[in-house]
């Protein structure tokens, strides 16, 4: 090993008009926003909901949330995947915080498949904020999961009093399903965190 | 899957979650996780990352002096920025996506919520992006950024810097840090960086080079950057 990491620092209160322009409303494009897939995308469409909340459980209305996901069959959009990629689905998706009423962050993508053997579907999520130093990795199951979830062997690795943290539940009152996933930076419901 | 994983998060490089000073980063102090970091394997979803290429920018996205004109040039000094994006084992890293955003020469950033009452420069956007060649470089120009005042304690002012966000190969690689500029006097009473273990503060700080300099028209800057690398050492299993 010859070279040392270089550090990371917060992504601040003023990220909006860099990585998230157009969901802000600035003359840049984004590389990628709330809109994962499009009308076309085969599989279940879904949408995930969620606030990010700190140790007083006030909303935090400047952080910054990426996802990362496979395509309904498992596949992720990447030339390491040998079940290759499904060209048609990125699976990234960024959404601030700020422009929501309620501080929600919200992604329009469809349920991703089981990635690997023994693997439950699950989301990839960095959490990004003023106030954090470092980025935050956590991870996004579903409620309706239950069996899958089960055998996984990253949450088999979770506290079991811990894992519910990581579970989105599932209302489907929008028309579409809708899980909701809200991230506790701190406090009793601290969401797990994984050193990845 | 037979990708090779990555080596840890450093944490002898990065800050902690929750600064631990009396002095330090304030805002730190209620959102930063407080419980342990749980260590997963790392599987195909760590090892897989969004994938980039020269098309992803466009023309102007990598002149922060021109993608922001209305009506004339930016205000300040011209910079140009440049580097490599390595791994810790030294392999360049191609195709990398490199997002930048940072304040004007006054220290105001364009975004809504800035307070701060310095003007606003009506021909500088201040944010843009590039893609690392197939040897790791980037490039871009810029204006250099002013310092500006923050809430942190009394008579507190950032450093100028300039926001840097970067993917790698994975998103177990992915990067959000902040370049400074060698010698500046805030430096040593910015908590934001003083809040990196010591030994790993200089690693963010740009070099000026006379060579990358371009006459008659901008100053440059080299600045680095290593990204996790893959783990070397057989594994047993």
């Amino acid at each position: 090993m010859a070279l040392k990491q270089t550090p990371s620092q917060t992504v601040g209160p003023f990220f909006a008009y860099g990585l998230t322009p157009e969901q802000y409303g600035y003359d840049l494009t984004s590389v990628a926003d709330g809109m994962v897939r499009d009308d076309s995308t085969a599989g279940t469409h879904i949408r995930i909901e969620g606030r990010v909340l700190d140790g007083q459980g006030e909303v935090v209305s400047d952080a910054m949330i990426e996802i990362w996901q496979a395509d309904a069959q498992g596949r992720y959009a990447h030339p390491d995947d040998p079940r290759g990629s499904n060209a048609d689905f990125t699976g990234l998706g960024r959404q601030g915080t700020g422009t929501d009423p309620q501080s929600r962050f919200r992604f329009d993508t469809v349920k991703p498949g089981s990635a690997a053997e023994g693997s439950a579907p699950h989301i990839s999520l960095i959490v990004f904020a003023r106030g954090l130093p470092s980025h935050a990795y956590t991870r996004i199951y579903f409620a309706d999961e239950a069996a899958a979830n089960a055998t996984d062997p990253v949450l088999s690795q979770v506290p079991a009093e811990r894992r519910e943290t990581l579970i989105a539940s599932r209302t489907d009152e929008s028309g579409v399903p809708t899980y909701c996933f809200d991230i506790h930076l701190q406090g009793n419901s601290e969401t797990v965190f994984f050193d990845v | 899957m037979t990708s090779t994983p990555f080596r840890p998060r450093d944490w002898s490089s990065h800050p902690s979650f929750v600064d631990p000073r009396a002095d330090g980063y304030r805002s730190s102090a209620l959102r930063g996780p407080t419980k342990p970091l749980v260590p997963i394997r790392q599987s195909i979803s760590e090892l897989t990352g969004p994938v980039y290429g020269h098309d992803s920018v466009g023309e102007l996205d990598g002149d922060l002096t021109r993608n922001g004109r209305r009506n004339g040039e930016p205000l300040g000094e011209r910079i140009v920025v440049t580097g490599r994006v390595l791994d810790e084992n030294g392999r360049p890293q191609p195709n990398t996506l490199i997002e930048v955003w940072q304040a004007n020469a006054a220290g105001r950033y364009i975004h809504k919520v800035d307070q701060h009452d310095a003007p606003i420069d009506p021909n500088f956007f201040g944010g843009g992006r590039c893609v690392t060649d197939g040897e790791g470089r980037y490039r871009f120009h810029s204006i250099k950024p002013g310092a500006y005042p923050w809430g942190n304690h009394p008579n507190a002012w950032r450093p100028n810097h300039i926001h840097f966000s970067l993917f790698g190969p994975a998103f177990a690689t992915r990067l959000v840090t902040q370049m400074y500029f060698p010698g500046d006097p805030l430096l040593a009473l910015d908590p934001i960086f003083s809040g990196i273990p010591e030994a790993a503060r200089e690693r963010l700080v740009a070099d000026f080079s006379i060579d990358v300099t371009e006459q008659d028209f901008a100053l440059g800057y080299v600045f680095d950057i290593v990204l996790r690398g893959r783990d070397t050492t057989p594994m047993e299993d």
